[in-house]
């Protein structure tokens, strides 16, 4: 969690432009503020087990971020809390289900699904992906380098689709050719969780 | 007598509704929620928790929202106070709020609040 704090640093002024082009233009810095907030509670929740410690994460995200992505990846990382309450250590099998309860909360909130140009453009490929990876009997390495790249291509998808959900969506055809920043961002988590996966 | 939280991303604006319906209904309790902790423009979980604190009553609080965030932090802030009366109303924020405040006013309760408003987005002219 500490090294996706620091991509969403680094990303952060790209997510903020991307969201200028077609949202309100505070994508980056929100994001930035929510996980900087995270990395400052981590060391309070260290030893505790992986469901409390989602749990408080969601909680920050959704105290700090002050746009739609804090209530989004708030409620993402509190249901998958609840998906591992008890939990000292992650398998494949796991990290589907916890991820499995983070999309389905993304749809919950948002009331948003696959297709209307949002974050969702990037985790529901990369659900699938994973799922089918780790059901084919994958390490949960191999597949979830197979939800990164399927996120990859969701994100690039965003740009063929026109919003029709979320602050974009007032744009209407004027989304046309941007790349959703909710869609980046999701992508850029898995991308870090994958980096720093044993 | 019902509450009302304004809850909107920028402060100015909920500051400005709040001040609005207290001109026709001073009497009603109604709390601005927005922006930022710090001022700036965004939704607080914080801000909003704390304006429901400030208008509440057994009689319940009615949340008006502006849009996307503002309706999804309003949300959790609901669900981590499951215990409460609390009901989101769907109406345009400031006419909305008027009509709300003169509604409860004249002792429309949180339930049917929600009907009496619904005109509030028709036609100015």
């Amino acid at each position: 969690m500490q090294a996706v704090a620091v991509k969403i640093e680094e990303e952060k002024d790209y997510l903020t432009e991307l969201d200028n082009v077609i949202g309100d233009g505070d994508h980056g810095i929100n994001m930035a503020r929510g996980f900087k907030a995270v990395e400052e509670k981590l060391p309070s929740l260290a030893g505790k087990d992986i469901g409390i410690i989602l749990k408080g994460i969601g909680l920050q995200l959704v105290s700090n971020v002050g746009g739609a992505s804090g209530p989004l990846y708030g409620t993402a990382f509190m249901k998958a809390g609840a998906a591992c309450t008890g939990l000292v250590s992650m398998d494949a099998v796991a990290f589907v289900q916890a991820m499995e309860a983070a999309v389905q909360g993304i749809e919950m909130r948002g009331k948003a699904h696959e297709g209307e140009k949002t974050m969702l453009d990037a985790l529901c490929p990369a659900l699938k992906a994973l799922r089918h990876g780790v059901d084919s009997g994958k390490t949960a390495k191999a597949a979830l380098a197979d939800a990164v790249a399927a996120a990859e291509q969701g994100v690039a998808y965003t740009q063929t689709i026109i919003a029709t959900k979320g602050r974009a969506s007032y744009l209407g055809e004027r989304s046309l050719g941007h790349q959703d920043p909710g869609a980046t961002s999701s992508l850029y988590i898995l991308q870090t969780i994958l980096a720093h996966l044993s | 007598m019902v509450g009302i939280v304004v809850v909107s991303h920028s402060q100015k604006l909920a500051e400005g509704v709040v001040e609005l319906a207290g001109m026709m209904a001073s009497e009603v309790p109604v709390a601005a929620a927005g922006g930022l902790d710090d001022g700036g423009l965004g939704t607080s979980f914080e801000k909003i928790s704390n304006a429901v604190n400030r208008v509440y009553s057994d009689d319940g609080v009615a949340l008006i929202m502006d849009m996307g965030s503002a309706v999804m932090t309003a949300e959790m802030v609901m669900e981590s106070m499951e215990d409460r009366k609390i009901k989101m109303i769907d109406c345009p924020i400031v006419e909305g709020t008027v009509i709300a405040a003169l509604e409860v006013l004249s002792g429309t309760s949180l339930e049917q609040l929600q009907e009496k408003v619904a005109s509030a987005g028709e036609k100015k002219f």
